[in-house]
């Protein structure tokens, strides 16, 4: 009896504190604009890239090397994006209003996404102009 | 012994650790989240422990399972020392942080006398399973009171970005452990997953503090409102 109480507090616990940690993870990444050279490589046209971008995004990220410890960054914000692809169906069924929040949400993913994407560019592009620099 | 899915676990979390424990010494994190550090320290050392036990005595043997549990129960106790500097963070300026490092420790004493007593008292178990017991309701508690902390801070209007996801992924860490020692416990004892999924999942801990202390800088402010109703 009390472990069965336990699991399900805490399996309550655990989405919402993984939902405001991916909160946390989207919100500090807003601040960060993205680069003109990353809305042209991903083909996005406006500075905030819709939530149909995220694969593509996901791909490119994957793509280009790891900066730092940004990994767990991306799998988190997937995760959470996957998460809410069954909300969003039940949603469009149940109360089509509550869709919209669903979608601005997996928007906040696909920026999270963005700003790795940026952010990996960008360190490369200064690793590359290191090793030219040392006459590779 | 150990497969060569084990030996990659262990390495790459062993790895993380390292890195995430460089990272934080580099950032100059050691006098201010001194726990952490401890914490980060402890878990490398446990892990090197771990290991030379599994080649000494074996994956399957009671050795490594007495020690597997009892060294969990340890870093545990870590984690309350992690949750109650992040309490004096967040109740520096009231000057009550005293009180609730007691509160803690009596709170932390009192969840392993009850854990033993409510082993001791069901005859159909072995007093042996107490460390498992113990170790559930540890996570159990410690999520309580990571819980507690969040609810100060969203109510204090705490702005410090870092503090806050240092708070939020201890949150994840523990429900997440006490809810799979629960279910583990429950219905799966025998389960040949968790062989491979506990030390995976221990090294979200790690990782996400590398992430908090390389992107997020110590003067970085975020409303809390922004993380609890972001689209508001």
């Amino acid at each position: 009896m009390i472990g069965a109480l336990i699991l399900a507090i805490s399996v309550l616990a655990l989405l919402q504190f993984f939902v405001t940690y991916c909160h946390s993870l989207i919100t500090v990444s807003r601040s960060y604009p993205l680069s003109e050279e990353t809305l042209q490589i991903a083909s996005i046209s406006s500075p905030i890239p819709q939530h149909l971008k995220f694969r593509r995004l996901l791909q490119l990220a994957a793509l280009c090397p790891e900066q730092g410890n940004d990994k767990m960054q991306v799998l988190a914000v997937s995760a959470y994006f996957r998460l809410l692809g069954p909300l969003r169906m039940l949603c469009s069924w149940i109360a089509p209003a509550a869709t919209r929040w669903v979608d601005s949400e997996r928007g906040g993913c696909t920026y999270v996404v963005a700003v790795t994407l940026d952010r990996r560019i960008a360190g490369n592009r200064v690793l590359a102009s290191q090793h030219s620099g040392d006459g590779f | 012994m150990l497969g060569p899915v084990d030996y990659a676990i262990w390495l790459i979390v062993f790895l993380i650790e390292l890195s995430s424990l460089v990272c934080l010494l580099r950032k100059k994190a050691f006098s201010r989240y001194f726990t952490l550090v401890l914490y980060l320290c402890s878990s490398l050392a446990v892990s090197i422990a771990r290991y030379s036990i599994i080649q000494t005595s074996g994956f399957h043997s009671n050795e490594y399972l007495y020690f597997y549990f009892y060294s969990d129960t340890l870093l545990t106790i870590c984690l309350f020392f992690v949750l109650m500097s992040l309490y004096a963070h967040v109740f520096s300026e009231m000057g009550v942080a005293n009180y609730i490092r007691a509160g803690a420790m009596l709170l932390l004493a009192g969840t392993a006398l009850v854990s033993y007593f409510m082993v001791a008292t069901s005859s159909d178990r072995l007093v042996t399973k107490f460390v498992v017991e113990l170790s559930q309701n540890l996570y159990f508690v410690g999520l309580l009171l990571t819980y507690m902390l969040w609810g100060a801070m969203a109510k204090l209007r705490e702005n410090r970005t870092r503090l806050m996801q240092i708070v939020l992924s201890m949150g994840v860490y523990v429900s997440l452990f006490a809810g799979s020692y629960a279910l583990s416990n429950l219905y799966f004892p025998n389960l040949a997953l968790w062989r491979y999924y506990f030390p995976m999942i221990a090294a979200w801990l790690p990782l996400s503090w590398a992430y908090t202390f390389l992107r997020v800088s110590e003067d970085a402010r975020m409303a809390t409102a922004q993380v609890l109703a972001p689209n508001r």
